[in-house]
């Protein structure tokens, strides 16, 4: 059984489910439902296996599946996990059972609605996987269609603007990314993943390129390769100024979808910076480090400032997803960074890497419960979700608000909780390799606690208002569904262990690869 | 066995005008019939042959006095696009099911085309392939004038007229071609081993290569290609784009370039910075693909989009030709094939299920009608063919446009820059196709009762479009099918002058 295919299973699990589901007529509402959920729960029931197979003593790529597919390309069926890929898959496995759970306020055309979420899994299955640039481009293509319909055909009233937006944005972005890979694949011959990287280690990029345009363009056109890919990558994070589509689409979308959204296809775009950016332009993103670093601050913090100034929850929401997303990368880069001797560098970009990947599944479990409670806000208060809507709801509703008070407690990063552990780590990490973008994205973290706070001030407590004296609490199923991300929580918060010692080998491997 | 492509499709021409008058369903049967056998000789084709050799198929003298021959052959890029156009037929006359005036006409007119367009692709030599080229133009023109939409005989003439314009230069480059090379012979592997003075081939290539790029959709010479396919039935547009247009890029290479190799070495100055032919060549297939795209983003007309979106397209195959490596001509070829299939589902969309029960293509009108609802399959079915003409991973688009772009990066790095825009046009105007006709809620409450009476979605329909977009689907998946074809075609040594003038053969 050693040589089972079980990534291409679990890949496959939600792909044919989602067929299947949509094949379903519009009556078969409920068998849609139950459906897609079973398909979600023998993902989730694959990636713990994956993960149980999987030998966390070892950073390299494990389970490997390696076919010939297009021989005059290049280009070879070739999957793996390493520890990033195993976080993500688990992540992933996780969120979408919850985000079918949560929408239970979608009632037109299930079927479809159901099938488009497994595909969408799908999707980011393949992308956490691949390992040629070919079929990973084919999976983070194929995730971004049924997210377009998911919010061009459920979402609020301004959905086909939201949708368009977000296709156009992550469209151009995409074109960036194919002419990078494009150029890369005519300069060192090859679209694998790992290949790619060696090369990148040696410094073959601009060598390979200067034999072709000599040195002088050589220098230009790398930097010209680094940033489409970049571009790519930072409209899906996103980074700040390329988010503008990113409020819009989160706010439209059914809260349901958000939680895909924010909890998984923003990790697509950190993912690709972790597996794709950084050990591939090692050189390239030494010579823009620095700008590199203050787009990350500047995400950070100026996130953090629109959020507070957000009067609807789910912008709040979004705005801060972004805030969360900009932590990874300030993490990231600061683990780029070629360190003095000084300061011990291999130990601190391990902690900031080591934050990063912690901070990817913890913002993820995180934002999405907040979106699902947003959800139930949303089903219970008949869309209404103004920040000064409500006031109170811990009256009616205690158990709710002790729930979702964990969540935002988490999300601003309490001790205890597991949102600290990977803030926490990063902030070790980058106050010695970058300390003047640490010190001002502190900034942002201020800023964070503020606007949640606010938050629960505003909904939970205060004066309770007349039409929301009968808000229903949460019923005991609900509670059971929303317990178990909220337990998580705590777990991770007392025992991040559990998942940093599954990628630990990996990130050492990873700075190994960067060449500090 | 290949021959028989030509001769069942022209077999069931004459046949189909034996039958009575009013015998309609013999005749799309017939049509059905006839354009499937071109189908399965195609792929049998495929199947009995070797990738890499030039397969004779008849090879007899036809006018000895001057050396003509019927002389038909098959190497990888004529299998590929045979295959092409035995889908498209069978597609387009599945899509053509609903016709009722002229019955037998209209396929009579199909075949012959169909049939034309065989010859031209199995043709080696060269007097055999203008007679098929002409051959093929004649009927383009009664389909659209006779059973044609808006605008038809204007349509009609001016496709007719670009037509014969881009033969005259063809055929006055391919006199003298045979003139300078003294008149033996007029087999494509005689005049390509000919080495034609250089000065000769300066400004023959320009006018060959031009004369059968007009029919590629030039730009600028591409207006005949939205009218004319925005006048055409169903099946016709379905032909013009997926076919006909891979008459001229295939025209392009197999003489234009095969025969002239040294027009496309550098002319020693530059204007306006373009130093050789290739370089204009190249510059205006990049054109066309951003000028098509950016003008099939504003129209307000469904089928003007498509129409200009095959201007785009057909861009991409003549950006991967003027690489002149093999990753960006196999590319091109892999295009012509992927373009073909569709744009026919395109048109098969826009042109039989939307336009034949709506009876409007304006998306002012298009809106209001809540066409995902009431028409769910032609939706799907658009929204597939629109993820794969935006170059979508999984399609065959993808994989083709893939290819030109590593050989333009080769040839033309700021070019395959430019090319990046235009894709992302690709991606808006599709995308606004898509939610103008489809997806629209403009007025979704009154949708239902103002569409109630469209017809279903019929079998023969549903037939075309699941056999068009599985071909798109399996060359997407599995691009080494048609790639394993294509890609030894060019170590024949029909190629070796491009190879020369290239310099960047692996």
């Amino acid at each position: 059984m050693s040589d089972f295919p079980w990534i291409t299973t679990l890949t496959l699990v939600p792909l044919l489910g989602g067929a299947f589901v949509i094949g379903l007529g519009e009556q078969q509402q409920k068998a849609a439902r139950g459906l897609a959920l079973g398909c979600s729960f023998v993902a989730l029931a694959l990636a713990l296996l994956i993960w149980s197979r999987f030998d966390s003593g070892s950073g390299a790529f494990q389970l490997e599946e390696r076919w010939d597919w297009i021989l005059n390309l290049g280009v070879q069926y070739r999957v793996a996990v390493d520890g990033l890929g195993l976080l993500m898959l688990l992540l992933t496995a996780l969120v979408v059972p919850m985000a079918l759970l949560a929408s239970g306020g979608v009632r037109e055309r299930v079927p479809i609605f159901a099938g488009l979420v497994l595909w969408l899994e799908a999707g980011l299955f393949g992308t956490f996987t691949a390992l040629n640039f070919f079929h990973w481009f084919l999976f983070w293509e194929l995730s971004l269609i049924p997210a377009f319909f998911l919010i061009k055909l459920w979402g609020g009233p301004m959905r086909g603007f939201a949708a368009t937006q977000f296709f156009i944005y992550t469209m151009a972005g995409s074109v960036g990314l194919l002419l990078a890979f494009v150029a890369l694949r005519w300069t060192l011959g090859t679209f694998d993943f790992v290949e790619l990287a060696t090369k990148g280690h040696e410094g073959a990029l601009s060598a390979a390129l200067a034999s072709k345009v000599g040195p002088q363009a050589a220098q230009w056109l790398a930097l010209g390769i680094f940033a489409g890919a970049f571009l790519g990558l930072a409209v899906k994070v996103p980074l700040v100024p390329l988010h503008t589509w990113l409020p819009a689409a989160y706010a439209e979308a059914p809260s349901s979808v958000t939680m895909l959204l924010t909890g998984l296809m923003s990790k697509m775009g950190v993912y690709g910076f972790l597996r794709l950016l950084l050990p591939i332009f090692p050189r390239e993103t030494q010579a823009v480090l620095t700008p590199l670093l203050w787009l990350a601050v500047a995400t950070i913090v100026l996130s953090a400032f629109a959020a507070f100034a957000q009067r609807d929850l789910k912008r709040l929401l979004a705005y801060s997803s972004i805030n969360h997303l900009g932590y990874c990368l300030l993490g990231a880069f600061a683990a780029a960074r070629l360190g003095d001797a000084s300061v011990a560098p291999a130990l601190q970009k391990a902690a900031a890497l080591d934050g990063v990947l912690l901070q990817m599944f913890n913002h993820g479990l995180t934002a999405a419960t907040l979106f699902w409670f947003v959800a139930l806000i949303e089903q219970r208060s008949g869309g209404t979700r103004g920040l000064d809507d409500f006031g109170g709801l811990r009256k009616p509703a205690p158990v709710f608000c002790g729930l979702m008070g964990i969540a935002v407690f988490s999300s601003l990063g309490l001790p205890g909780l597991n949102g600290f552990v990977g803030e926490f780590l990063i902030f070790k990490g980058a106050f010695p390799l970058a300390t003047w973008a640490a010190a001002l994205s502190a900034i942002g973290l201020l800023m964070t606690a503020v606007f949640l706070l606010t938050l629960l001030l505003r909904v939970f407590n205060g004066p309770l208002a007349e039409r929301w004296v009968r808000f229903p609490d949460l019923s005991r199923s609900e509670t059971i569904m929303l317990g178990v991300p909220v337990a998580l929580m705590l777990v991770l918060g007392i025992y991040p262990q559990l998942l940093i010692g599954a990628f630990n080998n990996t990130v050492l491997a990873m700075i190994r690869g960067m060449g500090s | 066995m290949l021959a028989w492509t030509i001769y069942s499709s022209f077999l069931g021409a004459a046949l189909m005008m034996l039958l009575p008058r009013e015998a309609v369903r013999p005749a799309r049967i017939l049509a059905l019939f006839a354009a499937l056998l071109g189908l399965v000789i195609g792929l049998a084709g495929m199947l009995e042959g070797t990738p890499g050799t030039v397969r004779d198929v008849v090879n007899v003298p036809w006018i000895p006095s001057l050396g003509v021959r019927f002389w038909l052959a098959a190497d990888g890029i004529s299998l590929t696009l045979v295959l092409l156009t035995g889908l498209a037929a069978v597609a387009g006359v599945l899509l053509s099911w609903n016709i009722e005036h002229r019955v037998r006409e209209f396929f009579a007119f199909y075949l012959v085309l169909i049939g034309g367009v065989y010859g031209v692709f199995l043709s080696f030599d060269l007097f055999l392939l203008f007679v098929f080229y002409e051959i093929a133009i004649i009927p383009k023109y009664f389909l659209i004038a006779i059973w044609g939409s808006t605008r038809r005989q204007y349509g009609a003439m001016k496709l007719a007229l670009y037509s014969f314009a881009g033969s005259a230069m063809v055929l006055a480059g391919l006199i003298a071609a045979y003139v300078v090379a003294g008149g033996h012979s007029m087999g494509v592997l005689d005049l390509a081993y000919t080495g034609f003075p250089r000065s000769f081939q300066m400004w023959a290539f320009p006018l060959v290569f031009t004369g059968f790029a007009v029919l590629a959709g030039l730009w600028p010479l591409h207006t005949w290609a939205p009218t004319g396919h925005v006048a055409a039935p169903t099946a016709a547009s379905m032909l013009l784009a997926g076919v006909v247009m891979k008459l001229g890029a295939y025209g392009c290479l197999r003489v234009a370039m095969v025969l002239f190799p040294g027009g496309m070495d550098p002319w020693g100055f530059t204007v306006l910075g373009l130093g050789s032919w290739r370089e204009v060549f190249a510059v205006l297939a990049v054109v066309g693909i951003v000028y098509g795209a950016t003008v099939a983003l504003v129209q307000k007309d469904f089928k003007f989009v498509i129409g200009y979106s095959s201007v785009s397209h057909m861009g991409f195959v003549l950006l991967g030709l003027m690489t002149l490596n093999v990753i960006g001509l196999s590319g091109a070829v892999l295009q012509m094939f992927s373009h073909g299939v569709i744009a026919g589902l395109l048109f098969a969309v826009v042109g039989r299920m939307v336009y034949d029960r709506t009876h409007t293509r304006e998306f002012d009108d298009l809106r209001g009608m809540g066409l995902s609802r009431a028409m769910p399959f032609a939706a799907v079915t658009f929204t597939v063919a629109g993820a794969a003409s935006m170059g979508l991973p999984g399609f065959s688009g993808f994989v083709a446009e893939l290819q030109v772009l590593i050989g333009s990066w080769g040839a033309f790095p700021a070019l395959a820059l430019v090319t990046g825009v235009g894709i992302l046009v690709g991606v808006a105007f599709t995308l606004r196709a898509l939610q103008q006709a489809f997806f629209s809620e403009a007025s979704a409450p009154t949708a239902s009762n103002e569409t109630g009476h469209l017809d279903p979605i019929s079998v023969p329909e549903r037939f075309g479009a699941v056999l068009l977009i599985v071909a798109s689907l399996v060359i997407g998946l599995r691009p080494s099918l048609l790639l394993d074809w294509i890609v030894p075609s060019f170590n024949s040594p029909m190629f070796d002058g491009l190879k020369k003038v290239g310099g960047l053969w692996p």
